[in-house]
């Protein structure tokens, strides 16, 4: 199990395949549907944890990255008539950029500027939004036209669970890949100590500037996925403070650094929530208290957590 | 290890209890199965809370006067906090699991607009609680609503400025998703009325001094009136700015802020300003042979009774949505989805909370102005015009 768990290969595989058979034990849409969000949040939660888990900053605005890709294909489609594939990648295109302008000062500082800065970029993103009515749509949020591709046009939950799964699966193959690559052992040198891979000669602002705008880019992708499944995007469903908080709370759930815990992290928060409404009015308790028992007994994330257990307990 | 045990122990009693709850209704065979998404947590919770209450209380009395044609109405209600994405999760949840044959319900405007290409999908009647005109026009062959529009806000008022030969006014509304449909809808419909706005200003939704944009519509001569059209607290601010900058020309305040919460906020500064609102809010006031005095009492003595709590117009639009559904139900015989569609579409002289309803293919909505009474504050309550 835990040699499985390790080898990276047998990890997309095994994600392919659950992913695949899936849809042979859902009854209906609405099964679709949940697991489409847990896909497109699973894929922001990746980007997220390759910078928190590996460069160590957080990101308290991501989910402005959510909303600028999510408006990017609503506007784009809307307003310019471009098709919603090429205006996703103009979104993330967009969001890597603003990334890269807001992280290159700061990244060069150390120490939690980079979340002072995304929290107030966050809050940013979401006013724009909220604020020019005449382009969004207001508060009240706007229609985002139908993916057509081929010729065909993309709808139902049933079809965005097959492509959301197949983005989450590429998603992971490139995160994987990253981790592995001398990016992914300068960015684990930086997270374990910055000093001593400055020492060995690692350029330690320049490597978190590339993951903060990788991690951008996964946000806005994700976000695109969620505004095509929805069918209809608002600011604060997209790009609000509470959506940032839920990301990192989902990177810190699943297990810091942990490409499957991102995955898990999603999947407990947006399945949970599903889950215990047959509570009626303790839901929100409840689901407060499931996080909080998560965090004491599995304090380094239920992934991370669970390894060193099996390696301590297994064997 | 043993706490985890008995965590876990906890947990397997605490699932297979839910399982018990989510599989026993079930079997009930012959239910009427309606759904709500509310906001009854969140940011918007005022308007969800009442809404869950109402149809819940609804509901409770239905099913013990022996139900809808003789069968058990099953509510089923699911909380999206505000978040429109939760929002579509639930309407999926509601057509595709609980297989449910109409929905009452959206809270916001957001939320509204986030399910309705669920149900115009699925062909299943959609009745929201939600303010804005977006929802009805262009006509949606599935949806419908409840509430006024805050156009027909903005013409109550003009129409009672013109009354008072008031012609040039200055506008002053919060930045809020309320108060800037409202502006808009007031300036698309000044023209209308032959109102012109001279001069126009706004705050967020967090500021606690309007002074500044007061004093400039002071200065602008010409002001005959100030309509402000926001929610929340901003409204009860700008009412005692107004008064402490000693503004003499009449201000009014839109429906957004109709609850005695806004009497209390703004006290004595408050005197004298006039609203549009539902006539739920001054059910006492009404005069008896008012169609809508029977209903509106009726409503805020169940509701206090049973909740204990003051009534507010948010519940009301529940409460209509409800008898609308359930008399187009009875009108069809059936709880098929299109025919009661059909039959809520011929809604014809139902006199709601709101207002007399009279729906048309065209008309998903079917109120005219005479839903909103002017109400005028007078020695801390209100009191009706004309």
């Amino acid at each position: 199990m835990e040699r499985l768990l390790r080898n990276r290969w047998a990890l997309v595989v095994a994600l392919a395949l659950i992913l695949a058979a899936l849809p042979l034990v859902f009854p209906s849409n609405y099964y679709f549907r949940v697991a489409a969000l847990v896909n497109i949040f699973a894929l922001a939660a990746i980007g997220l944890n390759l910078l928190m888990g590996y460069a160590g900053q957080v990101s308290l605005g991501h989910a402005g990255f959510m909303g600028i890709g999510a408006y990017a294909v609503a506007i784009g489609a809307s307003r310019f008539g471009l098709n919603g594939a090429v205006a996703m990648l103009a979104g993330a295109a967009m969001a890597g950029l603003l990334a890269f302008l807001v992280g290159r000062p700061i990244l060069r500082l150390k120490g939690h500027y980079l979340a002072v800065a995304t929290l107030g970029l966050g809050l940013l993103i979401s006013m724009v939004l909220t604020n020019e009515a005449g382009w969004t749509g207001g508060p009240d949020g706007m229609a985002v036209p139908r993916l057509e591709l081929f010729g065909t046009r993309l709808r139902g939950p049933d079809t965005w669970y097959m492509i959301t799964a197949g983005a989450l699966v590429l998603g992971v193959i490139l995160a994987l890949n990253l981790i592995e690559s001398p990016t992914g052992r300068a960015m684990r040198a930086i997270h374990d100590s910055e000093i001593a891979a400055r020492v060995v000669g690692v350029d330690v602002a320049a490597y978190k500037l590339k993951i903060f705008v990788i991690s951008a880019v996964y946000a806005s992708i994700a976000g695109s996925l969620m505004a095509f499944l929805n069918g209809h995007i608002t600011p604060d469903g997209t790009a609000g403070f509470l959506r940032s908080v839920e990301l990192v709370t989902m990177v810190v759930l699943g297990g810091l650094g942990s490409v499957l815990g991102a995955i898990v992290g999603a999947a407990m928060l947006v399945i949970l929530p599903q889950a215990l409404t047959i509570f009626h009015e303790y839901e929100h308790l409840l689901l407060g208290l499931i996080i909080m028992a998560s965090m004491i007994l599995l304090p380094r994330g239920v992934i991370p957590s669970l390894l060193a257990r099996l390696r301590g307990g297994g064997a | 290890m043993s706490m985890l045990t008995g965590m876990s122990r906890r947990l397997a009693l605490a699932t297979g209890i839910g399982a018990v709850m989510a599989a026993a209704p079930a079997f009930a065979q012959g239910e009427i199965k309606l759904g709500a998404v509310l906001s009854v947590t969140g940011p918007a919770s005022f308007l969800g809370d009442p809404e869950k209450r109402t149809l819940e209380m609804e509901v409770e009395a239905l099913n013990a006067k022996g139900g809808l044609l003789g069968r058990k109405v099953r509510l089923i209600v699911y909380d999206d906090a505000g978040d429109a994405n939760a929002a579509r999760t639930f309407a999926t949840r509601l057509l595709e699991e609980d297989k449910v044959t109409a929905m009452i319900g959206g809270s916001t405007t957001g939320t509204t607009l986030a399910m309705v290409p669920a149900f115009e999908d699925a062909q299943v009647p959609f009745i929201s609680l939600a303010g804005a005109i977006q929802i009805i026009q262009p006509v949606k062959k599935w949806v419908f609503k409840t509430p006024h529009t805050d156009t027909m806000a903005c013409e109550k008022i003009f129409e009672d400025m013109k009354k008072r030969g008031t012609v040039k006014i200055g506008m002053i509304s919060g930045t809020d998703g309320f108060g800037k449909s409202m502006r808009d809808q007031c300036v698309g419909v000044a023209g209308k009325y032959g109102i012109e706005i001279l001069h126009e200003e706004s705050y967020g939704p967090r500021d606690t001094d309007m002074t500044p944009q007061l004093t400039n519509i002071k200065n602008k001569a010409g002001v005959q009136a100030v309509i402000n059209p926001g929610f929340g607290q901003g409204p009860a601010i700008v009412t005692r700015n107004y008064r402490q900058l000693g503004i003499t020309v009449p201000l009014y305040q839109s429906h957004g802020v109709a609850s005695k919460q806004f009497i209390d906020l703004a006290g004595p500064a408050a005197e004298g300003v006039r609203l549009p609102a539902a006539a739920l809010l001054v059910a006492d006031k009404l005069p008896d042979n008012d169609p809508q005095k029977k209903v509106v009492m009726q409503y805020t003595a169940d509701y206090t009774k049973k909740t204990g709590q003051p009534v507010s117009t948010f519940g009301g639009h529940a409460f209509d949505g409800f008898h609308i559904w359930k008399q187009a139900v009875e009108r069809a015989g059936t709880d098929n989805p299109a025919k009661v569609r059909d039959e809520i579409e011929k809604t014809k002289g139902y006199v709601g909370t709101g207002g007399v309803v009279n729906m048309s293919p065209t008309d998903h909505m079917g109120l005219d102005l005479s839903a909103f009474r002017m109400l005028e504050i007078k020695n801390g309550d209100w009191t009706l015009v004309n």
